[in-house]
Formats: C-alpha cells, sequence, structure tokens
C-alpha cells in the first residue's frame, strides 16, 4: 500500500469559523499528508477566508487555527490553489492572503510560493487530474 | 470497481446520509466492492443506537447496522470528530472517564488514516456532504 502515491485534493469552500468544517478539513490533510500522499489544497467560494492575514478569534472565543497553513511546507505540501474568481467576488487580492511557502530540496532549499491563483477553467483541469477529491 | 463512501452530514436535517445509503445499495446490487464507508463531520451521528425517529419514519441508523450485517460492510466513524460530538463505544467511553456509550451495531470508531486508506486502495472515494 506504500508503494502507491496518489495526488489528494482537498477542496475548501466554506468560511474559518461559521462551520466546522474548515478546521476538520485541516485535520485530514495532516493525516493524509503523514501517509506521504501527493497532499494539494484549493480554496474556493467562502474558503478563501480560511488562508486570510491576521485572523483574530479572541472574542469568538475559538481557536484560531490558521497558524497550522504555515506549516504545511514542512509536511510537503507544495500547492495551494485558490479561485481567482473567489477572492475577486468578495474584494480580496492575494495580498490579503497568508504568505505560505514551501522549501524545494531540489533547488538548494529554495522558499517558494505555495499560492497559485487559478480560474475556473484551471480549477475544472485540477479537479479532474486528481485521483481524489476531497470537498469541505 | 471498489469503492470508499465518506458522509458528513448527520441524519435528518441532511440528506447526505439517505444518498449515500441508496448509493452504498445500489453498488452493492450491482456486485461491486464497498471498501469501507467513513463517517465523518456531523456524520458521526449517523453512528449512535439511542436514535430514535418516529415509528412511520425511516430509522436511519439501524438500516445503516443492518446493510453493514448483510454485507460485512466496515462502516468507520472518526474518533475525533465523534469525541467532539460525544459518540462513543464502550472502551471510549472507558478511557475518557464518561457513563455511558453509544454506538451502534456494526460501526466502530477509528481514525483519519482509515479515510485516507480509503481513498488510497479505492477506485472511487465518493464524498456525501451539504
Amino acid at each position: 500500500m506504500s508503494s502507491v502515491i496518489k495526488q489528494f485534493l482537498y477542496v475548501n469552500r466554506k468560511a474559518p469559523y461559521g462551520t466546522v468544517y474548515a478546521l476538520e478539513s485541516l485535520e485530514v490533510v495532516l493525516i493524509g499528508a503523514a501517509f506521504e500522499q501527493d497532499v494539494r489544497l484549493m480554496f474556493m467560494d467562502d474558503g478563501v477566508f480560511q488562508i486570510t492575514k491576521g485572523q483574530e478569534t479572541t472574542d469568538i472565543g475559538m481557536k484560531n487555527f490558521s497558524p497550522t497553513f504555515g506549516a504545511l511546507g514542512d509536511y510537503d505540501v507544495k500547492y495551494m490553489y485558490v479561485c481567482k474568481q473567489s477572492l475577486e467576488e468578495r474584494g480580496l487580492t492575494v495580498d490579503d492572503l497568508m504568505d505560505l511557502k514551501w522549501e524545494d530540496e531540489d533547488d538548494d532549499w529554495a522558499e517558494k510560493d505555495s499560492i497559485i491563483l487559478v480560474d475556473r477553467a484551471e480549477i475544472k483541469s485540477l479537479m479532474t487530474d486528481a485521483d481524489v477529491v476531497l470537498s469541505f | 470497481m471498489k469503492y470508499t463512501i465518506q458522509i458528513n452530514e448527520g441524519p435528518y436535517t441532511h440528506q447526505a446520509s439517505d444518498s449515500a445509503y441508496n448509493f452504498t445499495k445500489a453498488v452493492l446490487e450491482k456486485g461491486y466492492e464497498v471498501f469501507r464507508v467513513f463517517f465523518y463531520h456531523d456524520g458521526v451521528n449517523n453512528a449512535t443506537r439511542l436514535t430514535t425517529p418516529p415509528q412511520d419514519d425511516r430509522n436511519v441508523v439501524n438500516r445503516w447496522s443492518e446493510l453493514a450485517a448483510a454485507h460485512d460492510l466496515d462502516l468507520v466513524v472518526c474518533v475525533a470528530a465523534a469525541q467532539r460530538r460525544g459518540i462513543a463505544d464502550a472502551e471510549e467511553s472507558q478511557r475518557n472517564g464518561k457513563d455511558a456509550d453509544n454506538l451502534a451495531p456494526g460501526f466502530r470508531i477509528s481514525g483519519l488514516g482509515q479515510l485516507i486508506e480509503g481513498g488510497i486502495i479505492s477506485d472511487r472515494l465518493v464524498v456525501f456532504g451539504d
């Protein structure tokens, strides 16, 4: 079983704190990465709010889990696709998102951007190319 | 063709569990294999044997238990999601110092690795949610 590497695409479509989907999706991502699978994340619709900068949750009494996204590079999660239209529809730009990086061991551990802006046509082909699509 | 089914919503509020049940039954009737059914998020609420719907309604929980018994299905409930929502078998209940357990027959509690394994081993992972 360990020799099989599949591409897992996690599609995150909901805002981070109104429902538990984002938090529990992240838990699956971390387990999936430990299985040494090809793990990729996608953020679309309200899911783009999950990776916005400066999240502050003290007043709602919930744990701010956004720093975990910053650690995913260490779990070999390199690609985080963000839907361009979803950002625009919500008045956001890539500058409103966290600066997420991964280190490329084949390029002298150079830091590279994890976030890749994609349009809806590209999303369609990314979903087609993935072996497993988990939608949260 | 080998399937793993993921269910992300609880019974009655959402149709997800009904749709997943009908899909799973259809897969089995066609002679395909269901490697695993994995319950996540509020989907873990499909696994409490304390569910008591009105007599003239379907019993979503018992229906899963019966399907599992008839086809030797592997019904897995995510342990972390279950702990948050108060779903426990006898062992989990004791381990967490609780005074009761409620896991329905045919279900077992395990970790998220079981979902990932389902994705790796199966030809299709089909998610039922909101």
